[in-house]
């Protein structure tokens, strides 16, 4: 399946969300996701399916004024 | 002092977190400020180079509040998303709103950002709105359930200090019970004092002190400022007056031509 991650269109194996942030390497990183300019909060992401050509933006703290 | 949204702050200064020559600096700048507020953001990160969960350890190391900002959103939706992002990542309900209406100026498009402060304030947050000196403005923002005001001193980065000190005043009249900051526009610890000599109640700025040529010097210069400021609205300060008025008695002055 293929999903636009931050930008960037990349091929993943897994099916939600959760699964999703693991395979691209995120861990146990802080991070908030939304999908199709939606949030996603982090207790719906087990559930959350993703499907083709979905928008995923992941975001971090950042410096900011 | 007033509170924000129930939190008494130690000092008056709101410092950005962003431009620094290093984290180190940033770290060092923090502390010599004294600040008890740090504005933060959220950007894109990838899996593999976590660059903010580094800046994160820093800022938890500070012991401040947290202030996440909507900075570069320029719809209600933008806006009113980030904000649910920030308060998941960063567990707090406050949220520095910004919709900005221009590219140029930065300055806010003040309708956009009363519809999101109605929306996020509803949604429980507790909203620091970036606005103009508008009074209008700002009782709308104050109906939609903001309890802070945080109008600008000139555009963000500008260092222009207070460009319409006359509008500023007026809010504070208008608004005596409001805690009010002034956010943006401030460059030098002069522009500060003179913030906190119209009685306001914070000012928070960021680019003068990363941007200075040594920001751990120019965040102490800042410290002083707020609290000289700070110092001179309580103690009342007098009326200007369009005469010269001797301050030496006249009264037993000498006979002497």
């Amino acid at each position: 399946m293929k999903i636009n991650v931050n930008g960037k269109l990349q091929k993943l194996k897994s099916g939600n969300l959760s699964d999703a942030l693991a395979e691209l390497g995120y861990g146990n990183a802080k991070i908030a996701t939304a999908v199709n300019a939606a949030f996603v909060p982090a207790a719906l992401r087990d559930t959350y399916a993703l499907t083709e050509g979905d928008q995923l933006e992941i975001l971090a703290p950042m410096q900011g004024g | 002092m007033k509170q924000f949204y129930g939190v008494t702050l130690k000092t008056p200064l709101m410092l950005g977190t962003a431009q620094y020559p290093s984290p180190a600096i940033l770290a060092d700048a923090f502390k010599a400020s004294c600040a008890s507020v740090a504005t933060v953001s959220l950007r894109r990160e990838s899996g593999h180079n976590k660059s903010g969960q580094e800046f994160w350890s820093i800022i938890r190391d500070l012991k401040v509040h947290i202030l996440p900002n909507t900075a570069g959103c320029y719809t209600v939706k933008e806006a009113v998303t980030t904000a649910h992002m920030a308060r998941e990542i960063f567990n707090t309900k406050w949220i520095k709103l910004e919709v900005i209406g221009h590219t140029d100026t930065l300055q806010p498009d003040v309708f956009g950002l009363v519809e999101a402060a109605k929306i996020l304030t509803q949604d429980g947050f507790e909203v620091f709105p970036y606005t103009t000196e508008d009074l209008v403005v700002a009782d709308k923002l104050l109906d939609a359930g903001c309890q802070v005001l945080m109008p600008w001193g000139a555009p963000i980065g500008s260092g222009q200090g207070l460009n319409n000190p006359q509008g500023l005043r007026s809010l504070r009249a208008h608004f005596p019970d409001i805690p009010l900051v002034v956010d943006a526009g401030i460059g030098l610890p002069s522009h500060a004092a003179h913030a906190m000599e119209l009685g306001y109640d914070a000012v928070l700025l960021n680019t003068a002190v990363a941007k200075a040529g040594n920001p751990v010097e120019m965040a102490q210069a800042m410290a002083l400022a707020v609290e000289a400021g700070q110092a001179a609205a309580i103690a009342d300060p007098m009326e200007p007056r369009d005469m010269a008025a001797p301050s030496t008695p006249v009264i037993g002055k000498a006979f002497l031509t």
